[in-house]
């Protein structure tokens, strides 16, 4: 399964964890997820607007099973992702930026211990 | 002018900010979080159109009180917003802000610092869709997302049926509350929470709006498994007439009530001692929240107590730091905030008899779950570990070996849990298990930080 060794969705249409209940009023702003497109919104955080359309963030470093945050306020560390430009960010404390592309499989498959 | 710094801008540090501008000081206010409000009482962004009148249900006034009152604040303090204090050395505070460090002197320290979930071990907790309590209602609050849309709300704490009406309310299915207190527990200590009757009604309101709308509705569960191949599926719990049960959801909630948030209290030299009650290591203060010499502790990061008793409290600590700048406060407020703290935090020490941490179903969990998910430790690894020869007793020692509790959390998630199987491989109590210290930075910084500008 390539698409798994890229550290894409087993399946094209994963469901997202997130349901969205209330809209943001404000402007579209472009960014990634493994070089897919995501449409998120100024003023959301970066794991809101991943989770709306994924169901995970990143593959841990360790066990290599995905994982989507917990605590969601700043204090398990769970969702820090990887951009593709190096930067490396808390998903539940930052807003999206215009063009941040997350790589959420940074580890080759068979590298994770 | 005397510096005062308080750190957090939750109900404890906006109510200490406004006792010490009514007398005259200028505070610096240090929050990591973008918007003002704490975790409770979060205010959404400003582009989120989301209803908060409904959410907040009953405590909507205090609520927009507390957000009318840091508003009229705002331009009297010097507030830094989305700056974390990552260090404190002597009088020194170390900060970081979009990746600028600097440093901040104070004369007085007020942590407001907060809270965060309690959680213990489950199968399948490291899966995708499994999140905190805390960290569900912030979604919302924060987001105006559900976790997911049907959800089960599992753990033991008053908030998994106000967190589950709140989900309801805003269109989620609750697959399930399961909470592993037994009911006889719970009624035992009805007459201890009588005394806060209005906060008892409210718990009874939620309990009667999850009923009246069918909701399964557990207590005294034990074997909690999450259950899924990449994501949650379903819940399996053992019901407390030893049925198990399995229940398709897509998100699981989780919660054994809230657990003070105190690295930097730690690191500013507070002293802890172990409470057998909440089962933590707590920091000591006096009725007014002096911790150390300068240093005062107030809100759920001092005690847990709740947002009334974290303003009651704020506005206490603020009190302690002015008499002690000799600056003249009215004894009879203070006598009368320390009256209110004292009665909230005995009611939140009735609530955590009646929503107790299941110590003995936490020692007793299989070797093959996941106990630190930072560094993937299982519980049979830190046992593993105390039985070799020369084996290590104490928490900081099994943490060193193990790596239990060093992962980039600090142990936040992981240590209750550890001090637990920690006490029960050593057979001793869970205050001779020691006491995770806390270590700067107290959240991951990036290393090029961590000097000097």
């Amino acid at each position: 399964m390539p698409d798994q060794d890229r550290g894409q969705p087993r399946d094209a249409a994963e469901r997202a964890q997130f349901h969205r209940v209330a809209q943001y009023a404000s402007r579209p702003v472009g960014i990634s997820f493994d070089g897919e497109p995501i449409v998120a919104m100024e003023g959301e955080s970066l794991l809101a607007a991943l989770l709306t359309a994924r169901g995970s963030l990143r593959q841990h470093e360790f066990d290599g099973g995905r994982r989507a945050g917990f605590c969601l306020m700043g204090a398990c560390q769970d969702c820090w992702v990887e951009l593709a430009d190096g930067r490396r960010l808390r998903a539940c404390t930052t807003p999206v930026e215009d063009g941040m592309a997350v790589v959420s499989q940074v580890w080759p498959k068979d590298e994770v211990a | 002018m005397s510096t005062v710094v308080i750190v957090g801008a939750g109900p404890a540090g906006i109510r200490a900010a406004c006792t010490l501008v009514e007398h005259g000081l200028r505070p610096i206010v240090i929050d990591e979080a973008r918007l003002p409000g704490g975790q409770g009482y979060r205010r959404p962004s400003p582009a989120l159109p989301l209803d908060m009148k409904r959410l907040m249900g009953s405590e909507y006034g205090k609520y927009d009180a507390l957000h009318r009152a840091f508003d009229a604040l705002r331009d009297r303090i010097d507030y830094r917003s989305s700056t974390l204090v990552w260090g404190i050395d002597g009088n020194t505070l170390y900060l970081i802000s979009d990746g600028r460090p600097s440093t901040q002197t104070f004369d007085k320290l007020i942590l407001a610092t907060g809270a965060m979930d309690k959680v213990a071990p489950l199968a399948g907790v490291t899966l995708p869709g499994v999140f905190t309590l805390g960290g569900a209602q912030i979604a919302l609050k924060d987001q105006g997302c559900l976790i997911g849309r049907r959800v089960a709300f599992v753990g033991s704490s008053p908030l998994l049926t106000l967190a589950a009406k709140q989900y309801r309310q805003m269109g989620a299915d609750i697959a399930l509350i399961a909470d592993t207190t037994p009911l006889k527990d719970k009624i035992r200590e009805l007459p201890a929470l009588a005394k806060s009757p209005r906060t008892l009604m409210r718990g009874i309101a939620y309990h009667a709006h999850a009923w009246a709308r069918g909701t399964p509705m557990l207590s005294g569960v034990n074997s909690i498994a999450i259950e899924g191949a990449t994501h949650v599926e379903a819940i399996r719990v053992t019901d407390s007439s030893g049925r198990q049960r399995t229940i398709a959801c897509d998100a699981v909630a989780l919660g054994y009530g809230l657990k003070p948030e105190t690295q930097l209290a730690d690191l500013a030299g507070a002293r802890f001692a172990y409470d057998a009650l909440f089962n933590l290591w707590l920091p000591v203060t006096d009725a007014d929240g002096r911790a150390a010499d300068h240093l005062y502790l107030a809100g759920d990061g001092a005690a847990i107590g709740g947002a009334d008793a974290a303003e009651a409290s704020g506005a206490l600590a603020a009190f302690a730091a002015l008499t002690d700048l000799q600056i003249a406060v009215p004894a009879a407020t203070m006598a009368g905030l320390r009256r209110t703290v004292s009665r909230l935090r005995a009611f939140q020490r009735g609530l955590a008899g009646a929503f107790a941490w299941p110590r003995d179903m936490i020692r007793q969990l299989p070797d093959d779950l996941t106990l630190c998910r930072c560094e993937d430790v299982s519980i049979g690894d830190v046992r593993a570990a105390m039985r070799r020869e020369i084996a290590p007793v104490e928490i900081n020692r099994v943490k060193a070996i193990t790596r239990c509790g060093m992962g980039r959390c600090q142990g936040r998630i992981c240590g209750p849990a550890l001090q637990e199987i920690v006490a029960d491989a050593a057979r001793c109590t869970g205050a001779a298990a020691g006491r995770l210290r806390g270590q700067a930075p107290v959240k991951p910084i990036a290393l090029a930080a961590d000097s000097e500008p």
